[in-house]
């Protein structure tokens, strides 16, 4: 029974169970979203409107993450209940991920930065 | 022919790459030439080409593939062990002025290619092999979820191998350690090609890990039988699961990481250089995100068979399976929680060092909390010592070991005493060869009988057996006591002559190692020629749990018959006290995938295009990669994927089992 779930797949592109297909006018919102929070950033680093250039870099990193979840909703179809929840389990444990691969590269990093630092600068430490 | 076209077609490959100045290496190229060539006269005087294309090169079976990743594996066994017996042999002759016999060149070569191959190309290997062959089973499924992609990550890990083993007698391999750290893997300080060979070796046999983690996730989730909750799962199918996450999670680290190291020495990025803003210690840090959690890849199937064996060879239904699962679980979580232990001295502050020390304790108790789960599962068992259950019991006093010494290696002050020094590699030895190979020889010799109909010789298994456990006690213990002499690792030569003693008794070790490896294939042909004593038709020799026992040995190229119900933890086992009768009469057409040559037509331009990357040869990796493309997108217009097996060949199958089982009752 099994592989004849499967290799359905190859035959007629059924997408098994609990996935939700999306319709024209969500694909269409979908599409305006990621263009204009796309715009929204060139727009932003064009123009300077903002006053300094780090404000401008984390102001986009925040578009970009608005970005990743209208293509999960709009794109991907994921909800909560989409492929009985195992596509929330794994997106929380990508993140789940991501954050610990990041933050603790950043702190170990920025640690080393800080003991390694060339002798002469090292004096003041205590 | 001018240099300049010369350069054009082979890039920086020339007569003088060929190592004929290492006469070790020469002697080596002709044995194994003259081995490759009858191998390859054999096969073809006795026209097996054809066979072996047909039916295993091109299958999409979990089975078959499972087997070449296990032959795989043995066979880079052999190797990455030449490489072993080779620094054992130099370490114990070279003192008192001796050089031994390798030079500083070729034995730095040979502890990176050691390191290499037995990481990615014998475990690797070994435990992607078990899994692709029994989780399948376990769960009553007919295959995986992509069996044309498991051919294909078959093929790419075979690519990979077969890269390194080309940098034998083409050029040369890394001298940079099994890691490749920079600034010594960058181009100023490893301008020739061994790094190169390091980095597209693994990278094409990355991406056939990669794709069978994403395959074997997706067949544990989607394709388990009707009534197996993610709870009613076999152990070893949980430890699978949780192992393919972490590949799936892991390896693309290692993708990126070897990718801006290529870009470093392709094209002259700075990531990892020492000026223009580059940081190697960057490097050190993601690779060992990368490389802890490969720890847990490698071990976490190796208790899952653990696991597997205790219960059945105590005739007991495993202790504390919630427990079990739960640790699991807590180790792939843990295990991305502690990667900065790889390098406490690269100059991390207190605060660093204390979380990942006390992160890297905690993970000793789920750890330990799966020893005490196996004790309990045994005690007041009815223990049957056979093979299997032999190495586990061996496991079982050779990890606690290798763990106890990890704990104390987790404590930073001591690291900086015992670090890079003979002491850790007595510990990874401890618990890769205590916890993976012996999980691995678990695991063959519990599943053999079910992958081929009949059982491995026990002799020879326990010669093996009691070789490579002794042996492996003898080689490594004198490494915990040079270790905490101070005796740092990858050292050529020896002032110290008090040293030598230690060296030797590991050299001794090594050799009964070596013996250990020579009973095991003894092992295997052996068996094959008393086949017919050994044979099995029950399916069921151990008198097993789980649900792979359920079918014949070995298993019809549809699994089940018919899909199974479960309704307890232990399926084959509730099966059998409930009576369970085989169903004889309506079956059906099944429904399989198709065979296709792709995958290894794939996997080989993936190789060319590595070895054109590698030796600068351009138009090579050029061509490799657009033949790559139009085969790629060339196989999504094959529709001939799937056929039916007929009614009448299952009834025939079917029957034929039914004659055997008949014949035993």
């Amino acid at each position: 029974m099994n592989t004849d779930t499967h290799a359905a797949h190859a035959d007629d592109h059924h997408h098994g169970d609990g996935h939700a297909h999306g319709t024209f006018s969500t694909y269409l919102l979908g599409f305006v979203l990621s263009v204009v929070l796309t715009a929204i950033p060139f727009w932003l680093v064009m123009s300077g409107a903002l006053p300094s250039k780090q404000i401008t870099a984390l102001v986009i990193m925040a578009f970009a993450v608005v970005q990743i979840v209208v293509h999960m909703i709009y794109f991907l179809h994921m909800t909560t209940k989409s492929e009985n929840g195992w596509s929330m389990m794994a997106l929380i444990f990508t993140i789940v991920m991501v954050v610990i691969a990041l933050s603790g590269s950043l702190w170990v990093m920025n640690h080393l930065n800080s003991n390694m630092m060339p002798i002469h600068q090292m004096s003041g430490m205590k | 022919m001018s240099p300049d076209l010369l350069k054009l077609i082979f890039g920086r490959l020339g007569l003088e790459s060929l190592p004929l100045h290492e006469p070790i290496v020469v002697g080596t190229f002709v044995v194994v030439a003259l081995g490759g060539a009858t191998l390859l006269g054999g096969l073809t005087y006795f026209r097996l080409w054809g066979y072996l294309w047909r039916e295993w090169f091109t299958t999409v079976d979990h089975k078959r593939i499972g087997i070449m990743y296990m032959i795989l594996g043995i066979v880079m066994l052999l190797r990455g062990f030449a490489d072993a017996l080779m620094m054992r042999g130099q370490q114990m002759l070279a003192f008192g002025g001796s050089e031994g016999y390798l030079n500083a060149h070729h034995y730095d070569q040979v502890f990176t290619a050691h390191g290499v191959i037995m990481i990615f190309f014998v475990a690797m290997p070994l435990v992607t092999g078990l899994m692709n062959y029994v989780v399948p089973l376990q769960i009553g499924a007919r295959d995986v979820s992509f069996p044309f992609l498991n051919n294909f990550s078959f093929w790419m890990t075979v690519g990979g191998a077969v890269l390194v083993m080309a940098s034998l007698f083409i050029g040369e391999f890394a001298r940079t350690g099994w890691l490749a750290y920079p600034p010594l893997s960058n181009i100023g300080y490893s301008p020739d090609v061994g790094v190169d060979y390091y980095i597209w070796a693994l990278q094409v046999a990355g991406v056939g890990t990669t794709l069978s983690g994403i395959n074997l996730i997706c067949t544990i989730v989607k394709l388990r039988c009707p009534g197996m909750t993610m709870m009613k799962m076999p152990v070893f199918t949980w430890t699978s699961l949780c192992t393919n996450i972490l590949i799936v999670a892991s390896f693309p680290v290692l993708t990126v990481v070897l990718a801006l190291l290529s870009l470093d020495r392709y094209v002259g990025t700075n990531f990892f250089t020492n000026d223009f803003g580059g940081s190697p210690m960057m490097y050190v840090n993601l690779i060992w995100i990368w490389g802890h959690p490969e720890v847990y890849i490698l071990v976490l199937p190796a208790f899952g068979i653990f696991s597997e064996v205790t219960s059945t060879f105590s005739g007991k239904r495993l202790f504390g399976y919630t427990s079990m699962v739960y640790a699991t679980v807590v180790i792939t979580i843990l295990s991305y929680l502690v990667w900065l232990h790889h390098f406490f001295t690269m100059g991390s502050g207190a605060s660093v060092n204390s979380f990942f020390g006390i992160t890297t304790m905690i993970i000793s108790i789920p750890t330990g909390a799966k020893m005490f789960n196996w004790l309990f599962t045994m005690y007041r068992g009815r223990i049957r010592y056979e093979l299997p259950m032999m190495w586990t019991i061996a496991f079982m006093l050779t990890f606690v070991l290798g763990g106890m010494t990890g704990v104390l290696l987790a404590v930073p002050p001591a690291d900086f005493v015992l670090h890079n020094s003979l002491f850790l590699i007595a510990h990874f030895h401890n618990v890769i060869i205590g916890g993976v190979v012996f999980g691995a020889f678990a695991g063959i010799n519990y599943w053999f009988p079910k992958a081929f109909g009949f059982k491995l010789d026990v002799f020879w298994g326990k010669l093996s057996f009691w070789f490579w456990v002794v042996g492996f006690y003898l080689a490594f213990m004198p490494l915990y006591v040079l270790g905490l002499m101070g005796v740092t690792r990858r050292l050529r030569v020896f002032d110290d002559p008090s040293l030598q003693i230690w060296f030797v008794i590991a050299a001794i070790g090594a050799f009964l190692v070596f013996l250990g490896i020579l009973s095991m294939l003894m092992q295997f042909a052996v068996s094959l020629l008393k086949r017919e004593q050994l044979k099995d038709v029950t399916g069921d020799p151990w008198d097993a749990r789980t649900l792979e026992w359920a079918t014949s040995s070995p298993p019809p190229d549809y699994n089940f018959a018919f899909t199974p119900v479960v309704h307890d933890n232990d399926a084959w086992w509730d099966m059998k006290k409930r009576g369970y009768q085989r169903p004889l009469t309506g079956f059906r057409p099944i429904h399989m995938p198709s065979s296709t040559g792709t995958g290894v037509i794939l996997a080989g331009l993936a190789t060319a295009m590595g070895f054109g990357l590698i030796w600068y040869i351009w138009w090579l990796a050029a061509a490799s990669f657009i033949a790559m493309l139009v085969v790629g997108i060339g196989h999504t217009f094959n529709y001939h994927r799937d056929f039916d097996i007929p009614a009448d060949d299952v009834i025939r199958t079917e029957d034929a089992r039914t004659k055997l089982l008949a014949g035993v009752k």
